[in-house]
């Protein structure tokens, strides 16, 4: 049985380790805040940008763009993936990376069919250490990311799009449900072919002049669009990370608290049986003397 | 006077939006006024400054291209970034401005270096001309 000096110690430094969390804790709560308020305040933009694009494909029956349409013949896949430069916070980066190796390996015979875009530094270690083709990398991201920190490597990767190294463009995060809930996320960003199949349904509302003409607004308006989607899912993914870190302290704070109660308890146990046996052995020595 | 919703939306947030009289920008092929009840239209910008004015006011906001988008009562600025003259961190565009003539100066024509600090070099000139309100 553990003295109670040893029981004394690991009461205090679960205390210490509580403190940590219940701070860390915090921190992402605040975190989370702004990181949702920024997701607020670019999403007018995607949408406005959305509305102007489909309302073209809409307008003009035969406007056309290699980035609305769906390549006849698959040879290369591209994935962004999303993860976070840190660890604690739960199953935000395991569970993404579990499912993107599942989808790969079920798509993919070998790794010249696909590539890999990769956001955060727990992602690129773990497909650096499975030698998987990683063909772009940022790591070190701030937490309130600015749109001229994704700038260079979303506009690679539509220009990689557009020269043909991919056929096809999925980008992989966890999409921010609630503060205690994440959902791990795979969305097609190329081909924009969801963008046309809204267009159809939805009647043009206006009739714009489009200056110079609109094939030209297209040819500079998707991959701005392309470009924002990818920021948009990065600060999603953000806003999920801290609210996954939040939770995740939050659950190890509520474990640091019963186990100091258990170890309390057993220490208080400890220290009546050691009074016990003093007693005891008080008595039993003025029996042998009377 | 007449007047129509302005906006001015960049990824990073929104920078502008009120009533305004006048929105005048700059587009590849020159400047273009919007009054209020303009025909729907949509045109991308080139890196410039917008001038919106309100109440007989003008006031200045750079752009580093975007697109915009016109409707009889609203006008939507879309741009990469853009910025008022009192958020335009000066030094910085400065020290923008002479590393992108650096490079100018080292880099050949026609390659994609020179056209980048071109670009750069438009828009820290840009920046600076917006924040002194030259234009």
């Amino acid at each position: 049985m553990a003295s109670l000096k040893d029981i004394k110690t690991r009461i205090g430094s679960t205390k210490k380790t509580k403190q940590i969390t219940k701070a860390m804790e915090m921190v992402s709560a605040a975190k989370l805040n702004r990181a949702q308020s920024n997701a607020e305040a670019f999403q007018p933009y995607t949408d406005k940008i959305r509305e102007v694009v489909s309302s073209i494909a809409a307008g003009t029956e035969d406007v056309s763009h290699p980035m609305l349409k769906e390549r006849e013949q698959v040879k290369k896949t591209g994935y962004i993936v999303i993860t976070s430069d840190r660890g604690l916070c739960g199953a935000y980066n395991s569970g993404l990376l579990r499912e993107t190796m599942k989808l790969i390996n079920e798509r993919h015979k070998s790794t010249d069919e696909y590539g890999l875009i990769v956001i955060g530094r727990v992602g690129r270690d773990f497909f650096k250490k499975r030698n998987m083709p990683i063909f772009q990398e940022i790591i070190g991201l701030p937490d309130q990311p600015d749109y001229t920190d994704i700038k260079s490597i979303a506009s690679t990767t539509v220009e990689m799009f557009d020269d043909e190294l991919f056929d096809e463009v999925y980008i992989h995060y966890n999409h921010f449900v609630s503060a205690i809930s994440q959902r791990v996320t795979e969305s097609k960003l190329l081909p924009l072919t969801s963008i046309g199949e809204e267009a159809e349904a939805s009647a043009p509302k206006l009739d714009y002049i489009y200056e110079p003409d609109a094939e030209t607004i297209l040819e500079q308006l998707l991959p701005h669009y392309a470009e924002s989607l990818i920021f948009g899912a990065l600060l999603d993914g953000k806003a999920s990370e801290f609210g996954a870190r939040m939770s995740a302290m939050r659950s190890a704070t509520d474990n640091a608290d019963s186990r100091i109660g258990e170890l309390t308890l057993k220490y208080n146990r400890a220290r009546q049986a050691a009074i016990t046996q003093e007693i005891n052995e008080i008595v039993g020595g003025a029996a042998a003397q009377s | 006077m007449k007047t129509m919703q302005t906006n001015v939306v960049t990824p990073d947030g929104s920078v502008y939006s009120g009533e305004t009289e006048m929105v005048s920008v700059k587009t590849p092929d020159g400047e273009l006024g919007i009054m209020p009840s303009h025909l729907p239209l949509v045109t991308p910008l080139a890196i410039g400054a917008i001038r919106i004015k309100k109440d007989s006011k003008v006031e200045l906001i750079a752009v580093s291209g975007g697109f915009m988008e016109v409707r009889p009562d609203e006008v939507n600025i879309l741009a990469e970034s853009a910025e008022r003259p009192s958020e335009i961190d000066i030094t910085r565009a400065r020290a923008a401005k002479e590393r992108a003539q650096r490079r100018l100066d080292e880099a050949k024509r026609d390659n994609i270096d020179f056209k980048r600090a071109e670009l750069a070099l438009k828009r820290a000139i840009n920046r600076l001309e917006v924040s002194e309100s030259k234009i």
